[in-house]
């Protein structure tokens, strides 16, 4: 197996779009990242694209083609292939260009990942964002993805004591981070006071405990970690990668305060690079909503099991910490185009690794982890980088 | 307004019919045509059971931001319930108010409306769950 580096990046804006097609969003974050690579059209042996739900939101599916013809990559007729895994997309995407690429298969990928929400009314957004759960055996019952992970952090706070402001502290954290960032969609902060009386989505989580709404897109260039060093002297390698599945529907999983998917992911990711959760200087996570990160933190394994809210009040996550968390601002204030947030969690870490994140940037950085997640749960997708 | 979905014509929707691995013990609902413990040597094994209904709150929400179908029941709860037999469910919680529900508390199930699509469209029913000891 061939070691892979991430040679360039590129990422729009995230936020709601109006004057943009989802075509024209996957362009330029892919066209960024090729010119930020100095690697030619010419060289790109294949397109992965991550994307959840196009065929819902914007009624089109066979993206890949769509946006490789627009690309000018149909001209020597380059394969593209579109990947899907709820809002973990971007991440597994990201994972099959990996392989591709570790087996010999390419050698010059372009991994995108690109989600157009804005163009359904607000209603058929939460049923669209739901479909990533059981429709059968949960949103029949009138389920939502929110309604889930509030009942996730009920039974957290009943376990383990976990406080309500604890869990809120991280919106917070994040919209810090975010106010630092020039592609956030919400680039301002906001007190805890904002957080807890914003309007109620799903008890006890409320508005701004839940990622936005977002248009965007972000892309990596991918290649052989030989062929990289023709470009840098400085490379990020992608030294592991981690899948888990589990039941798709919550109440079928062994817990409702662990996200299985995700320790045992880690496990996988970590034990292929080599390298201990405590070597890791700063990670991207699913904070689809604030609980997510708070459980992220304990099922990937930064703190132990029912201490997530105590490590949120030692502020350990927070720029200047022991693990500084979510630096771009996080699903929560950077946006969530859904099956664009694998994606960007790498582009984040990569500019991390490269020390290139201005005044988000965490010291001297040498391991980065991401981890995206799918629904409820029912699939993680970590990545574990480093820079060489 | 769609046409009518595959799981208006299956019953176990409406009877909480599980099923159980004679191998093993568990029960499962919906029900399974292999047990996921003991896999390949439970093929044609399992046996049809019909769940009591009755069963406990693991957790619980209340519904303020609703698909389409359930914006007019805004707000409504939903709940984990972990059933007797074993496995569990979600469901909603009907006939109480935000104070009433806890983990912890029993409830049991009923037949209800669940949702409907649009003014005129297809009504949708199904089981609904409410506590041992409200009313």
């Amino acid at each position: 197996m061939r070691e892979v580096a991430i040679l360039g990046t590129g990422i729009t804006r995230f936020r709601e779009i109006w004057d943009k097609s989802f075509k024209r969003l996957g362009i330029e974050a892919g066209l960024e990242a090729i010119q930020d690579s100095g690697i030619q059209g010419k060289n790109i042996d294949a397109l992965f694209i991550g994307n959840m739900a196009s065929g819902l939101f914007i009624r089109q599916e066979h993206i890949a083609s769509l946006v490789a013809e627009e690309v000018g990559l149909t001209l020597n007729n380059t394969p593209a292939i579109r990947v899907e895994g709820g809002d973990a997309a971007g991440g597994l995407a990201l994972a099959q260009g990996f392989s591709a690429v570790a087996a010999g298969i390419y050698d010059v990928v372009v991994v995108g990942g690109a989600e157009k929400m804005s163009d359904l009314p607000g209603a058929s957004i939460v049923e669209t964002i739901a479909s990533s759960i059981d429709q059968e055996w949960e949103c029949f019952f009138g389920a939502t993805q929110p309604s889930l992970w509030a009942m996730m952090a009920r039974r957290h706070m009943h376990d383990y004591g976990t406080k309500r402001e604890q869990i809120a502290k991280i919106a917070v954290k994040n919209h810090n981070n975010g106010s630092l960032n020039p592609k956030a969609q919400f680039p301002f902060k906001v007190t805890l006071e904002n957080v807890l009386s914003a309007p109620p989505v799903c008890e006890p989580l409320t508005t701004l405990e839940a990622a936005p709404i977002s248009d965007g897109a972000a892309a990596v260039v991918l290649c052989s970690l030989e062929k990289a060093r023709e470009y840098t002297s400085e490379p990020v390698v992608i030294k592991g990668v981690g899948l888990a599945t589990d039941s798709l529907a919550l109440h079928d999983r062994m817990s409702l305060t662990t996200c299985k998917v995700t320790s045992v992911a880690a496990e996988r990711a970590l034990n292929m690079a080599g390298v201990n959760i405590k070597d890791i200087d700063v990670a991207e996570v699913h904070d689809s909503f604030t609980i997510s990160e708070l459980m992220a933190m304990e099922d990937l394994g930064f703190v132990e099991k029912g201490k997530g809210g105590e490590a949120v009040d030692d502020g350990i996550t927070k720029l200047g910490g022991d693990i500084p968390i979510n630096t771009s601002g996080g699903l929560k204030a950077r946006g969530n185009p859904l099956g664009a947030t694998g994606i960007a969690q790498a582009v984040e870490i990569y500019h991390q690794l490269k020390g290139k994140a201005d005044s988000r940037q965490v010291a001297d950085a040498r391991f980065g982890l991401t981890h995206n997640m799918g629904g409820s749960g029912g699939t993680a997708v970590i990545h574990v980088m480093e820079a060489v | 307004m769609t046409i009518p979905r595959f799981w208006r014509e299956i019953p176990i929707r409406y009877n909480l019919m599980g099923s159980k691995c004679p191998l093993c013990g568990t029960v499962f609902f919906p029900p399974k045509e292999i047990c996921k413990i003991c896999r390949r040597v439970s093929i044609d094994q399992m046996i049809h059971e019909k769940l009591s209904g009755r069963g406990t709150i693991l957790t619980h929400t209340t519904v303020h931001e609703a698909p389409t179908d359930f914006e007019s029941q805004v707000p409504y709860y939903l709940a984990i319930i972990e059933l007797d037999e074993g496995p569990s469910v979600l469901g909603q919680i009907a006939d109480c108010t935000n104070g009433d529900l806890a983990i912890g508390k029993r409830v049991h199930s009923v037949f209800r409306r669940v949702s409907e699509d649009g003014v005129s469209g297809t009504i949708h029913y199904g089981y609904k769950f409410v506590l041992d000891h409200s009313r």
